[in-house]
């Protein structure tokens, strides 16, 4: 893990200010999420304190702090997807899912997210598995979809 | 053959003097852009909303089927043409033909399409249109194109070359006149010539402010400075706007001949591009352009000999709707949290590390190759004395039509909403159009034939914004529309200024109150419901007065508009507790219908509240006081007994 972190620091040279975004960013590619190491060695690398790292990070919506889950799950709330109908997808999947938006389940499976619009409008409403659409979703196929899901990953 | 390819292309027609080609050097363009080619090729939309609906799946069905069938033909990523519900959109060009264009080709479609066109039998129910080129052999009885009510309407500047050539391809951008204003504009002339061609132009910044182009310029460059900036703002972040998505993922090269013009327009020898986060297939894109633009020496030092340095970078956003406001948008590119600044200073005097700064858009960039090219007279013959050029709208929502058009200032909103779209989808009544994104306004009926104008419309207090154009039915509630908007504006706002932080909290609550239903019936709750949206009106002016920026100042936006143009929706929600689109679940009401219903006692056991009572095998009722319209009852119903007011 630390080599990984270290590869990342290596290529910020200077380490400047304006270089925390694209790090924290690289940081976050890599591993999957923010972990507390490596915020701690970001701001020990560019001499910021670990508060200000962390403020600056929760500020935007892209961070995490927890680890996804092998399953993604993202859910398109643009204008056009909220017109027809993707609320009740929100909430249909909450249910099924278990956690509200912006968290994972505790056995790692799935992570929910909701998004502003992924520019599939005509196709609303869409959600996006592990980078592959769905379009079209109606809440009834949705209970069917995550058993589906999850009974590929607990027999992989 | 690449190499020679390439230098040819940078002696022949990049640094050739004359501004017309040889004779021998078009002909070999010609094979470049596939005009003159003696195997068919296949053309496959590509963008986002492509590949959402489809497109790879298509693109590797059509290659095993050529592979094993027509080895010969040739097969193409092209952008997106503009219509998203034709997508997956697939042209194919037989040799010595005009191009045929079918839409919506999944793969299951795509063996016996292929097998119909190669054998000239051609099924017309999923043919659009044919384009032509001269020389090129008709086909009968096939509507051209650009006379298909759709793109009739429009005038494709901006978008002249999306969906027509492949945009991981510098080559054929090359071939299509592409980067030859920028080696003329860094070989003849000066940073202030530049500036004032553009100022001629009368081009204004699309992204909202209309502010001239030219001027914002000049202004950056009359700063003595030993550094500048420019920062290309292709973030888009509004909910329901793909416009800047589908230039840059359609015709990148042509942003980057924008930008790399208008850096040197200001003397500016670093430019970056601010993309929104979440878009893998776009950054790809934009940045395998930047390394082709790179590899043919067209950014670096010294570019061709002209003694002008430029490096064009990629930077990333990360999840911050504000950081679409220029003085944010500065401070997370400096490594700070994306909140607004007072202006003055403005960013052309003192913006990314306190260096004069200047922001475009991605449309106000795409404009400047072609008035570079073809001269601001010629720009200027376009739409309305004061707004020349055209503007750019992602039409979505309820219209038979949607997708990326573009029209000449001046067209009227129906124009776009009744000929472009094609009117409303399923024989629905038309309600509102809904224009700027998250912080525009609602155009009704009465509205329909204002034109597309900077001055008419900020005289009317609309805001184009980043050129969201949303069509609303009848089936949509204007109170839940405002309640969504609100509710992600407020989840945007930054917290630095008062108003914004707690106003956009507040109105969202007063909205929220006046959609659900009140659990127990006391006298004053109405009078209190009222009193709050009384008070809505006020705190959306104060608002709008006192926010540090546009994100709290538009932020009332939706709500003033919407409450100008239905207040009676508003009046019906408080008073009469009722959603006449049936849209506000807090406010619906059930009643079992006694002769449907067999007292399968399925509703009852599932509802949350407990409130609905009978015996079984006899039919339920719902205690009205105790039920919180959650729908549950409903869709359970298998007898269809529960009727919804």
């Amino acid at each position: 893990m630390s080599t990984d972190l270290d590869i990342i620091l290596k290529k910020y040279k200077q380490g400047k200010r304006e270089d925390l975004i694209p790090l924290l960013q690289e940081v976050q590619e890599v591993m999957g999420y923010l972990t507390e190491d490596a915020i701690v060695k970001v701001g020990g690398f560019l001499g910021l304190s670990t508060t200000k790292i962390y403020g600056l990070a929760t500020f935007y919506d892209r961070f995490r702090f927890i680890p996804a889950g092998k399953i993604r799950i993202k859910v398109c709330n643009g204008t056009t997807c909220y017109l027809n109908g993707s609320q009740s997808i929100i909430s249909k999947l909450k249910e099924e899912i278990g956690v509200v938006p912006g968290q994972t389940t505790r056995d790692g499976i799935f992570s929910y997210e909701v998004v502003a619009c992924m520019g599939g409008c005509i196709n609303g409403p869409v959600i996006n598995v592990n980078g592959e659409y769905i379009t079209h979703v109606k809440v009834e196929q949705l209970p069917e979809l995550i058993k589906r899901l999850k009974y590929v990953i607990e027999n992989d | 053959m690449m190499e020679d390819l390439k230098a040819f292309l940078i002696d022949k027609v990049l640094l050739f003097e004359s501004d017309t080609l040889s004779p021998e050097t078009e002909k070999i363009l010609q094979q470049v852009r596939r005009e003159k080619t003696d195997k068919p090729v296949i053309y496959i939309s590509s963008g986002t909303s492509s590949v959402i609906a489809g497109s790879e799946k298509t693109y590797s069905t059509v290659e095993s089927y050529i592979k094993e069938n027509i080895p010969s033909a040739e097969l193409v990523r092209v952008g997106c043409t503009g219509p998203t519900n034709f997508n997956p959109l697939v042209c194919i060009q037989i040799p010595g033909k005009n191009k045929l264009f079918f839409r919506n080709i999944t793969e299951e479609k795509v063996e016996p399409l292929l097998n119909g066109v190669f054998h000239n039998d051609i099924s017309e129910d999923d043919l659009v249109g044919q384009t032509g080129t001269r020389g090129f052999e008709l086909w009968s009885g096939i509507p051209f194109m650009d006379e298909l009510p759709f793109f009739s309407g429009q005038k494709r500047i901006v978008l002249g070359n999306c969906g027509c050539y492949d945009p991981e391809n510098i080559e054929e951008y090359i071939a299509r006149g592409g980067y030859r204003a920028y080696i003329k504009a860094i070989r003849h002339y000066t940073f202030d010539e530049v500036c004032t061609i553009i100022e001629k132009s009368g081009l204004r910044g699309r992204s909202g402010g209309g502010f001239l182009t030219g001027l914002k310029w000049k202004n950056a460059l009359n700063t003595s400075s030993n550094a500048r900036y420019l920062i290309c703002n292709a973030k888009e972040s509004d909910p329901g706007a793909f416009t800047d998505r589908t230039i840059l993922e359609s015709d990148p090269h042509r942003l980057i001949e924008g930008i790399a013009i208008a850096s040197y327009a200001i003397g500016a020898s670093n430019a970056i591009v601010f993309i929104r986060a979440g878009a893998g297939h776009t950054r790809n894109r934009l940045q395998k352009a930047i390394d082709q633009a790179k590899d043919y020496g067209l950014f670096g030092h010294n570019i061709f000999s002209s003694g002008y340095n430029l490096d064009i970078v990629i930077r990333k956003e990360s999840g911050a709707f504000v950081c679409g406001e220029e003085t944010a948008l500065i401070n997370t590119l400096a490594g700070k949290r994306g909140m607004p600044q007072l202006k003055p200073p403005y960013p052309t005097t003192s913006g990314l590390f306190g260096k004069p700064t200047v922001i475009n858009n991605v449309e106000t960039l795409m404009n400047v190759p072609l008035i570079m090219q073809n001269g601001p007279e010629w720009f200027r013959s376009m739409g309305t004395p004061n707004s020349p050029g055209t503007k750019v709208f992602a039409v979505a929502g309820k219209g038979r039509m949607s997708g990326v058009v573009e029209v000449e200032m001046g067209t009227t909103i129906r124009t776009i909403l009744e000929d472009i779209a094609d009117g409303i989808r399923d024989g629905k009544e038309f309600k509102a159009v809904q224009l700027g994104g998250a912080s525009g306004s609602f155009i009704t009926r009465e509205n329909l034939d204002i034109q597309i104008d900077f001055d008419i419309l900020k005289e009317m207090e609309i805001g184009m914004g980043a050129g969201g154009f949303v069509i609303i039915d009848e089936n949509t509630c204007m109170v839940d529309l405002v309640r969504y908007y609100m509710e992600y504006i407020r989840k945007e706002s930054c917290g630095k200024c008062i108003p914004c932080r707690e106003g956009t909290g507040r109105m969202l609550e007063i909205l929220e109150s006046v959609i659900r239903k009140p659990l127990n019936e006391e006298s004053g709750t109405t009078l209190e419901r009222f009193k709050g949206v009384m008070q809505l009106e006020t705190i959306a002016s104060v608002m709008k007065d006192t926010s540090l920026c546009g994100l709290g100042q538009t932020a009332p936006n939706p709500f003033i508009s919407a409450l100008k143009n239905f207040r009676d929706e508003f009046e019906e929600h408080i008073f009469d507790r009722k959603c006449r689109a049936n849209v506000c679940r807090g406010l619906r009401s059930f009643s079992i219908d006694v002769d449907k219903c067999t007292g399968c006692t399925a509703c009852s056991a599932k509802c949350p509240v407990n409130a609905i009572y009978g015996t079984r095998l006899q039919p339920f009722f719902i205690v009205e006081e105790k039920c919180i319209g959650c729908g549950v009852c409903f869709d359970i119903c298998k007898f269809s007994a529960i009727n919804v007011k």
